[in-house]
Formats: C-alpha cells, sequence, structure tokens
C-alpha cells in the first residue's frame, strides 16, 4: 500500500480546481493509459506473449481484437505496447505501421502509408511495382539488417479492420497476412474491429491466411464494480500537491458514490450500457459543472447530467415547433392512427387539420394552403417527416406521400412540455379519432 | 444567457471532449454563441460551413489555413483525401503543438452525412487520429440519431440549444428599435406582429425581418398626424389586414421584399396589383386550351368508370357525397384518347380535330399546367396528369362559363 504523501503545500482553491480539471479531464477525455489493465488482465497477458513472440522470437503472427464500441479495444493495445517497449532489444528492433480503416481507404493509400511509416520512401523512390505484393516484398527485403541475415520485425496495427476488408480484392489484407504465414518476414498483423462478424467480411483465401485468433473483449461487469470503477475514475490520485483538498475530495466522492439517488442514477446507466465510454460521458458533464464556487460534485450535479444523457432530441426539437406545425402533427399522428402507419400527402393532413377547425377548435383559424405548405416544408427540413420514395420529379409537392418519423409517445411528451399550448390542441390530441 | 452556462462546461484550455455536437432550430443561437465565446475567450479556431465546403479539399484546406498558415494549406496535394490531412496535421502539429485546445466549428452539420462515409466517423475521432488537443464542435438542426453510422462511432457529446420563448423573441425583437420612436410603442408593434405571426413562424430571422419590411407602414398613420402613440386599437386596425396580406406574400416570398417595400409607398388603389410568383391566374390562355385544361382536370380527378354518367348526355343520378378521396390523393394519370374524348363533350361547339388542338395539348405541357407521365418515345399512347389545383381550375372555368363543380366525381 502506498503511502498518502501528506504535504503541507496548500495551494489556493482556484488553482487546485484547475489541477482537479487537467487530472479528470485527461482521464476522461483523452483516455489515458491506466497504469495496470483492469478486468482484461487475461486478454492483455495474451497478447503481449504473442507480440513478444513476433519481436523477440521473429515469429510471424496474426490475431483480431474484437469487441463493442467503447470496450476498451485501442486501449488495451496502447498499454500492452507499453509494456512491451520495456525491453531495450525490442525497443531498438520492432518497427511499427499503424493504419486506420477510416484514413486509408484505398490499399494505394495503404500502401504509400505503410512505405512512410518505414521511412522507406527514399528505398522506393520513383520505382513502379507490377503489383502489391511486389511493392510489399520490396519494402520487407529492404527492411533487412545490415548482414542481411534477417529482417527487422514489423507490427502492423490495422484499426477499423472491417473497413479495409471492403478494399477492392482485399489485397492488403491478403498480402499481409500471406506474409505472415510464409517465412519471408517477421511480421504481426493486429486487427481491431466493432464487428462481431468480421470473418464473415473475409474471401476465402484471405481467411484462410489467417490465424483464426481472436480475442474478445466483452464487458462482464458487474454493478458492485461498475460502481467501484465511477468511484476510481473521480478519485484524485495520491501524487496530488495539495493534500488535504485530494483527502477532501476524494471523501467526498465517496459519499456521492453511496448516495441513494446517485446509485439509482448509476443502475440506469448500467442497465443501458456498461462500456467506459458512456460512464465518461456522463461523468464528464458533472465535471463540467465544478468550479471554484461549487467545488465538489454534488448528487444533484450527477442527476442534471444523467437527465441530459437521457433527453430526447426529437422531443426537445418539437418543443420549439410553432402552434401550426404542431397541429400538423397531430393530425399526421390521427392519419396515422386511423389507417395504421400508410403514407400520407400534404392534402390529407390539411384535410384533417380543416376537421379538427370546423368541429372543435376555438383559438386556432384555417390558414392558406401555401402558408400550410411552408410548415410543412419547414417539417420536412427538420426530417420530422421523411418522403417515401425519393422519386419527386413527376408529382406535386402537395401529393408526395411522406411518413411520420415521430413516435406517438414523443408526441404525447412533447405536448406536455409544450409552452401554452391551447386546451383544444391538447385534447384533439389526446381523443381517439380525429 | 441561459446557453452560456451549458457551454461553459467545456470551454476549458485544458483538454476538452473529443467531439461536442450543439443541435437545435435555426436562429435560435448556435452560431452566434460559438462565436462570441470563442471570441471572447479568444481561443484558436476554424470555423467552416459545409454548405461552402462542396468538396473536403475545403474544408482541409480551411482548417490548415486557421490553425497553421497558409503555407500549411499549400501543403495539400490535389484532391487530398483524409490520409494526407491528417499526415500534414501531425507534422504541422508536432513543429507546433498546441498550447491551448484547438476547436474546429462545423455549422450545418448534417451535410456530412452526404460526402464519404468516413469522413464524419474520422472526425469524431480527430483528437485520436492527430493526437492533438483539438475538439470538434458541430452544429445542426437536425437530431444526432440521424447522424449516426452504420457500425456506430464516436458519440460526440449532445448539446441542446433550446428555442426562444415568446417573451423572450418579443425582447430580442424589441432591440432592434428605430431611435425616433420610443421603446414601448416600438413593444406594442412587435406585440402585434407576435399576435398575428406567432403562431404560425418562431424563426427570429423572419421574425425581424417581417418586422423591418412593415414598420414604416405601421407608423404612417402617427406620422400622417391621424392617431397618437398610445392609441393602440387604431393603429392594431390599420397594420392588421397589411399583416394578413404579408403572411401570403412576403411570408411565403411569393413576393420580394423590395417589392413589399415599393408596393406600401404606392396608393391605396394601385397596391391590389401585387403580382405573387405562383399567382399565374394572369396567365391568358386560349379558348380551346381552357377547355383541354378542365378535360385534364376532369379527367385528372375523376374516376374512368363514372366518365360515362357525366359525360353522355343522359339525366344523372342522385348519389350520396363521398369525401374528398380522389382530390387527397392527388391527380391521376390518363391516356390522350380519354383527354379528347370528355373534351369534345365539354365543348359547346364542333371541334375538328386539327393539329392546332394537339399543338395546345403540347404547350399546355411546356406550361407545366399538364405534366407527362409516358416516356418521350411512345408516340401513340402518350399518358398526361393534370397539375394545377383547384382554385385555378375554378378560376378558369369561371372565364368560360363551365361549372366544373357539377362534373367532378368527389362533389356529387
Amino acid at each position: 500500500m502506498s503511502k498518502r504523501k501528506l504535504t503541507d503545500a496548500h495551494l489556493p482553491v482556484g488553482e487546485c480546481i484547475t489541477q482537479v480539471q487537467e487530472i479528470l479531464r485527461e482521464r476522461l477525455c483523452c483516455q489515458k493509459l491506466p497504469d495496470r489493465p483492469e478486468g482484461v488482465e487475461a486478454q492483455h497477458k495474451h497478447l503481449l506473449e504473442l507480440l513478444k513472440r513476433t519481436a523477440v522470437h521473429g515469429e510471424s503472427n496474426s490475431v483480431l481484437i474484437v469487441g463493442p464500441r467503447g470496450a476498451g479495444k485501442t486501449m488495451l493495445l496502447k498499454c500492452v505496447l507499453r509494456d512491451l517497449l520495456e525491453d531495450k532489444e525490442v525497443q531498438k528492433n520492432l518497427l511499427q505501421v499503424h493504419l486506420n480503416g477510416l484514413l486509408q481507404t484505398d490499399d494505394r493509400i495503404a500502401l504509400k502509408e505503410i512505405t512512410r511509416q518505414l521511412h522507406l520512401e527514399n528505398a522506393v523512390g520513383d520505382k513502379v511495382f507490377g503489383s502489391f505484393a511486389e511493392n510489399l516484398a520490396f519494402l520487407l527485403e529492404a527492411l533487412k539488417k545490415g548482414d542481411r541475415s534477417s529482417s527487422r520485425p514489423v507490427l502492423f496495427v490495422l484499426d477499423e479492420f472491417d473497413l479495409f476488408a471492403h478494399h477492392k480484392n482485399q489485397t492488403l489484407l491478403y498480402n499481409l497476412f500471406d506474409v505472415s504465414q510464409s517465412a519471408q518476414a517477421p511480421i504481426a498483423v493486429v486487427g481491431i474491429t466493432c464487428r462481431l462478424d468480421v470473418l464473415e467480411l473475409l474471401e476465402k483465401r484471405v481467411k484462410s491466411r489467417f490465424s483464426h485468433r481472436q480475442i474478445h473483449l466483452l464487458s462482464s461487469l458487474t454493478f458492485p464494480q461498475y460502481l467501484e470503477r465511477v468511484r476510481t475514475q473521480l478519485s484524485l490520485p495520491d501524487d496530488f500537491p495539495d493534500g488535504k483538498f485530494a483527502e477532501d475530495w476524494n471523501a467526498s466522492v465517496k459519499t456521492l458514490c453511496e448516495d441513494k439517488s446517485v446509485e439509482d442514477v448509476l443502475q440506469r446507466h448500467f442497465n443501458s450500457s456498461k462500456d467506459a465510454r458512456s460512464m465518461h460521458m456522463l461523468l464528464m458533464f458533472c465535471l463540467s459543472r465544478v468550479s471554484v464556487s461549487r467545488p465538489a460534485i454534488k448528487p444533484a450535479d450527477l442527476l442534471e447530467a444523467s437527465r441530459l444523457c437521457f433527453a430526447d432530441a426529437k422531443a426537445n426539437m418539437l418543443h420549439g415547433l410553432s402552434i401550426l406545425e404542431l397541429c400538423l402533427i397531430i393530425a399526421m399522428k390521427h392519419l396515422n392512427d386511423v389507417y395504421e402507419g400508410e403514407p400520407f400527402n400534404l392534402q390529407m393532413v390539411h384535410n384533417e387539420f380543416k376537421k379538427f377547425l370546423q368541429r372543435k377548435s376555438n383559438s386556432m383559424y384555417n390558414f392558406d394552403q401555401p402558408v400550410i405548405m411552408k410548415a410543412f416544408e419547414h417539417l420536412q427540413q427538420l426530417e420530422l417527416i421523411r418522403p417515401v420514395d425519393s422519386s419527386s420529379a413527376k408529382i406535386q409537392r402537395e401529393y408526395q406521400l411522406m411518413r411520420l418519423m415521430i413516435d406517438h409517445s414523443q408526441i404525447m411528451e412533447a405536448l406536455q412540455k409544450y409552452p401554452q399550448c391551447p386546451t383544444d390542441v391538447k385534447q384533439w390530441a389526446m381523443s381517439a379519432f380525429g | 444567457m441561459t446557453h452560456f452556462t451549458h457551454i461553459k462546461m467545456c470551454d476549458l484550455h485544458i483538454y476538452s471532449y473529443p467531439s461536442i455536437f450543439i443541435y437545435g432550430h435555426r436562429a435560435s443561437g448556435k452560431s452566434h454563441v460559438m462565436h462570441v465565446l470563442l471570441k471572447e475567450l479568444e481561443l484558436p479556431h476554424a470555423t467552416v460551413s459545409c454548405v461552402e465546403c462542396v468538396s473536403v479539399a475545403l474544408l482541409f484546406e480551411q482548417v490548415l489555413l486557421s490553425f497553421f498558415g497558409c503555407d500549411a494549406a499549400s501543403l495539400l496535394p490535389r484532391s487530398p483525401s483524409l490520409s494526407d490531412f491528417v499526415r500534414i496535421y501531425r507534422q504541422q502539429c508536432s513543429q507546433s503543438p498546441a498550447k491551448q485546445t484547438r476547436y474546429i466549428v462545423m455549422e450545418k452539420a448534417e451535410l456530412l452525412r452526404d460526402t464519404d462515409a468516413n469522413l464524419l466517423p474520422a472526425l469524431l475521432r480527430l483528437q485520436e487520429l492527430v493526437e492533438d488537443n483539438v475538439t470538434i464542435i458541430l452544429l445542426s438542426e437536425i437530431v444526432w440519431d440521424k447522424f449516426r453510422p452504420n457500425t456506430g462511432c464516436f458519440e460526440p457529446l449532445l448539446l441542446h440549444f433550446p428555442d426562444y420563448s415568446k417573451g423572450e423573441l418579443q425582447q430580442i425583437l424589441s432591440q432592434d428599435r428605430h431611435p425616433s420612436y420610443t421603446a414601448e410603442f416600438y413593444s406594442s408593434y412587435i406585440n402585434i406582429l407576435l399576435g398575428v405571426f406567432y403562431s404560425v413562424c418562431r424563426d427570429l430571422r423572419e421574425l425581424r425581418h417581417l418586422a423591418a419590411l412593415n414598420f414604416s407602414k405601421f407608423c404612417e398613420p402617427l406620422a400622417e398626424g391621424k392617431v397618437k402613440e398610445t392609441d393602440t386599437h387604431k393603429l392594431w386596425r390599420n397594420i392588421e389586414p397589411h399583416l394578413k396580406k404579408a403572411m401570403q406574400t412576403v411570408y411565403l416570398r411569393e413576393v420580394s421584399s423590395l417589392q413589399w417595400e415599393q408596393m406600401q409607398q404606392m396608393e391605396e388603389k394601385e397596391s391590389g396589383a401585387l403580382r405573387g410568383l405562383s399567382a399565374h391566374t394572369h396567365v391568358e390562355l386560349p379558348y380551346y386550351s381552357k377547355f383541354l385544361l378542365i378535360a385534364a382536370y376532369l379527367a385528372s380527378y375523376n374516376p374512368a368508370r363514372t366518365d360515362k354518367r357525366f359525360f353522355l348526355k343522359v339525366d344523372r343520378f342522385n348519389f350520396t357525397p363521398k369525401n374528398l378521396l380522389n382530390h387527397l390523393l392527388g391527380p391521376k394519370p390518363f391516356p390522350l384518347d380519354r383527354l379528347l374524348a370528355i373534351f369534345y363533350s365539354v365543348v359547346d361547339n364542333r371541334v375538328a380535330p386539327t393539329a392546332s388542338i394537339f399543338s395546345q395539348i403540347s404547350s399546355l405541357v411546356t406550361l407545366q399546367l399538364l405534366t407527362q407521365v409516358s416516356h418521350d418515345d411512345q408516340l401513340d399512347a402518350p399518358k398526361y396528369k393534370c397539375a394545377v389545383s383547384m382554385d385555378f381550375i375554378c378560376a378558369i372555368s369561371r372565364t368560360v362559363n363551365f361549372d366544373i363543380v357539377k362534373y367532378l366525381y368527389d362533389f356529387l
């Protein structure tokens, strides 16, 4: 157990808060690497072993790290690389090439990037290669050490691996896996992807050259562990300059996590998603309220942050519509109810609205067709309604069929919160038959 | 402004969340607050409007220019890919690392969905890809659920900019007051304006525009000395029909603002001749063209099986009125033969089927009063649809003394 170093230094509150923000933001926003892997020890060990075999013993390997978004795949790889590079030999010899499916959208671009990252632009010069394989072979040949006996080990990291599988003929993948199977040069190919079915995307010849080694990062966190994780994420480390402040802060974080309402909120978040990223988003909202005037996180902050996270975006947008547009949406809702989700056009909606005006309304009056058309088009621009098909060439605008993209419950929720909603409109919305 | 407190949370100079998505209605202050905040705090930023960036090269250039100067921007190759951009950015930021968080603000971000599929997910992770302290802020009026790519992406922080309430709109609009009039006078004007337009439109920009256009008319009786400033009822009576007319014309952009202003200066009698864009009731058609159009309308909106009833000279049966089903669904296509059959039946005198009749049909298509539904190379059996509204065809039929309502199936 490390002893808490209680320094006598007493920084002003403003300075402390800034330090707190800095430390915690680094943790929450830019994914600072933890000292020890939490919850993924087995996977960490497995990957480290594998990469060590390539880096030290010259064995070629390929592996895929698979896990949902925010599970910590890239973080795992970075931790493993950090541990791997502690060995001086490895640090001297191992070459790394980092490719990303989002950036290298083409095999040609990928090859240029590989050349660049291996610093072989000069060696390649203006050569023209017949095929991808030739080019890659040339690059790997050029990496051979001075005595031409063996090549330096290269680690290829392919982020967003599933996007590489969409390239033409999957040439990059084929060649990389081919090299990893043959004895040309020791390379390790590590693919990172969020798709569990990534192997289905590979062609047969590519799949056969892959070692079928997969490391899965599926979170098996329980709620108490989740709570503990929240507490550790918010706590300050031991080496914080102002010891007293750190102690108070950590104590307040502990009481926060023991609060019942906070636990309920966290339970709700845990039930919707266990991954670290959504937890970080929630904590980020809380952290942003911390300032000199409010130097601690209160349960109310967490409740407010949770409300922001779970806010229904469409209901928020419905809040800002004019009353005419809202009436049109209610008319569409009635049409959906009566005709069971069949698409509608402006004429039908206008007709429905006119029926309401004749029978029940005393606060709204009829507008001209063009004004209603403008309101309808505004709803289309907000993408609250969408045309059924995009062939709008031959159909007049008033007769174009549309669908409503809002749910019944969202409309009712929005109506409750709508400012100064006339009662007859509300009653019209709640009545069963338009 | 209440919105400031929302934004303040993410504006510090230490690391910020990699991407933030701000959504809200138009003219709810998103860009404005963003710009004011970035300027006040003097944060390094690059503002990009996605409407201007027809190609991604423009976006990359703008960002590199704002952060690293034009030398960096000129390093971009022709038709740069995202890979090139990230590479150059990394090179540049290793030479000049960020002392404060750099912000990239992208307005009208919904247009990013129409570019390459990799652009949006890559931008959301830009902080990770370039290993620099940079944050992307996306502003849009479409909700985030419609942006999310299929296989997921890095979720940004979502912030909502609430719309202005009626009171807030009143406050903001009252700030544009004319210096020679009192604040109460102007706010009573705004009150009346909102009373007419608030139920239809809550867009601040539109309301400001309408307020600016109509203020001179509002002050007219005051200038003429007929009423005092406090005589709100008389002022209201003067301006209200004018505002109602504005709703039918300027609000719909049927007339331009210039035309509107000119019209206000003209005399009352002359101002009746305000021509709107879609008011093509002044289109003068030849006699037979009008009947062709009427026949086309009847052919589009009456089901074919009911033609016998209307157009043979026999007594009509009595039916109960149906609902406006055909009028709700839109016009149906009809073959040329049917059009001619109805045409001969409705025109009073005998007409010979000469080429002039057929050419009038073609000119109706050119005027977009009829649309051709069949393909261009089907010469022997072309199909058409009638593209005019009920009001228009009623106006036309009145000019030829034809009672079209009697012949419409929906109005039996």
